[in-house]
């Protein structure tokens, strides 16, 4: 009886914990739909912007964030995947790896502002690429790169020794077993880091401050060399500067809006394959 | 009966770090046999068997003293690739460890690891390892299903399936009937049988009826020492060894 009583004591608990998650998550969700959801509209998603950002869509910003975050990935997925690659199955157990794995981790907790200075120095300065799509997305890529190298080592490790065993047993080669057998047993949990450093990497306002983001720019980017506009720092841009702050705090609600459901549907095609992926090797 | 010898254990010390896992160990592996490993459980059978294709190379701070030949080559030659010794030398495990694909390319796979690409002839080749190792009838009508839909006996002749597409000269099966249950291990233990006309083989079991059954000879082990090795009918109706009497009539662990 009493044990029974703690037992829905506890049950409730952890109910209310779950509750309080789902009402933050919620409440923001609600506050920022409430606000900018009076500017969405068709035109508002297609248009390049106008009259001093007030009139017109936001489709350049959008098309912006597109761009730097998949140049973002394209980057660090694969340089990622090859460190992870390295450090779980090809290198020695020396204090030299282990400095490099507690780097990578630390990595993963420097401020995103440092990146931007670092991005500014080395891509924007030092191999000139200037304030353009590259260089916010190189600068993007490393910020997304320990989230990618921790998870694709935790997928990695968490392909059973017993799997390598058989495919080596049977004649195959080291790297041949890793590229056919270890990587597509590790692709599910490979996507899942790549789905969190999508999230993190197309809202991140502080690397591309100074590496790729410009408040105005007339019309879409032209090549990897352009400047663009990005939600975040749209955002941030329409809420600190400007002559009409009034109606571009509606617009930046708006974008708000727009960046959830953009990183919404990126992680939920990511989501996708994984569930495809594992229902095929389920 | 002079049998053709396959494959020879020599004077082999095995140690992990520096625990010696196996003493001294000297084995002929005949040709077109079954040979038989017993013991209790941690007596070095796996260390042993694992040997054979050079599989405890993937284990770190292991030291091998002595020699293994595979038709007299020294298959731990500097001038010897460990690829090639497994292309000859295949293996079964314990656990079924089936590759989370579909089951025509877990068999597939070993035929393109040796470099086949005809498309032709590597599905005559499934259908006939699949045949060999009788669980064709059960998957032919779902070769694209993933191989870990199926249940865990037929995972493991998936699994001796695998093995025998790639026409290895040997295969080393270690326990592949601990999990299973009783009639899976009696289609494995009929396979086996039928499979000694075209290879050698070695199969380690902690089960004293099962290598009764299947081998010609067999190896009694104890804490990393070959206590006796000799035909199976000998081992078994008339030990020369205490211990190995003591083993086979229940007496011991
Ligand atoms: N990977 C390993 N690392 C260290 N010691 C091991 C390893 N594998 C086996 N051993 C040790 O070697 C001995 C023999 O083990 P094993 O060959 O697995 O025995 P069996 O197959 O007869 O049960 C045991 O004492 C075991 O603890
Ligand atoms: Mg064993």
């Amino acid at each position: 009886m009493k044990k029974e009583f703690s037992q829905n004591l506890g049950f409730f608990g952890l109910f209310l914990c779950m509750l309080t998650t789902i009402l933050a998550l919620g409440s923001i969700i609600y506050f920022i739909a409430a606000r900018g959801f009076s500017v969405l509209s068709w035109s508002f998603l297609t248009q390049v912007p106008y009259s001093a950002m007030t009139k017109g869509g936001i489709a350049p910003v959008i098309v912006g964030t597109f761009y730097i975050t998949l140049g973002a990935i394209m980057f660090a997925l694969p340089l990622g995947i090859a460190c992870a690659v390295y450090l779980c199955e090809y290198s020695p157990k020396s204090i030299v790896v282990n400095i490099i794995r507690i780097s990578i981790n630390n990595l993963a907790g420097v401020p995103s502002v440092v990146f931007g200075l670092f991005g500014l120095a080395v891509f924007v300065k030092f191999f000139g690429f200037g304030v353009s799509i590259l260089s916010g997305s190189l600068t993007l890529g490393i910020l997304a790169l320990p989230m990618i190298i921790s998870s694709a080592q935790e997928a990695l490790l968490a392909v059973p020794q017993s799997i390598r065993e058989a495919s080596l047993s049977l004649g195959a080669t080291k790297w041949g077993t890793i590229k056919n057998i270890v990587l597509p047993t590790a692709l599910p949990g490979i996507l899942t880091g790549v789905i969190l450093s999508i999230g993190r990497v197309a809202g991140e306002t502080a690397p591309i401050l100074f590496t790729a983001a410009a408040f105005y720019t007339r019309g879409y980017p032209k090549s990897v060399f352009s400047e663009v506009m990005a939600l975040p720092y749209h955002i941030y841009a329409l809420m600190t500067e400007g002559a009409h702050p009034d109606k571009q705090r509606a617009i930046a609600y708006g974008c708000s809006l727009v960046l959830l459901f953009l990183v919404l549907f990126i992680s939920g095609f990511a989501i996708f394959l994984r569930q495809r992926q594992r229902s095929l090797y389920g | 009966m002079d049998n053709k010898i396959k494959m020879q254990a020599k004077n082999v010390d095995f140690f992990y770090g520096k625990n010696q896992a196996l003493k001294n160990v000297n084995l002929n592996v005949y040709a077109n046999k079954v040979t038989a490993m017993i013991g209790p459980s941690g007596c070095g059978k796996s260390t042993f068997i694992r040997l054979f294709n050079r599989m405890n190379e993937l284990v770190a701070h292991t030291t091998l003293k002595g020699k293994i030949l595979l038709d007299d080559l020294d298959i731990n030659s500097p001038l010897v690739d460990a690829v090639d010794i497994r292309k000859r030398v295949g293996m079964v495990f314990q656990k079924p460890n089936p590759f989370p694909k579909t089951i025509f390319e877990n068999i597939s796979y070993g035929l393109k690891v040796n470099g086949i690409k005809d498309k032709a002839f590597i599905e005559q080749k499934v259908e006939d390892s699949l045949k060999k190792a009788v669980i064709w009838a059960e998957v032919k009508d779902r070769l694209n299903d993933s191989a870990l839909k199926l249940s865990g006996g037929q995972q493991q002749r998936l699994c001796i399936a695998r093995c025998l597409a790639v026409e290895t000269e040997v295969i080393l099966f270690d326990e592949p009937c601990a999990s299973l249950d009783p009639i899976s291990t009696a289609k494995i233990e009929e396979l086996i049988l039928e499979l000694k006309k075209d290879y050698s083989i070695v199969i380690v079991t902690h089960n004293m009826q099962q290598a009764a059954r299947v081998s010609d000879y067999t190896g009694f082990f104890l804490l990393g020492e070959l206590i006796e090795f000799g035909k199976t009918q000998d081992i078994f109706t008339a030990p020369k060894d205490k211990k190995t009497e003591a083993y086979i009539t229940g007496r011991f662990g």
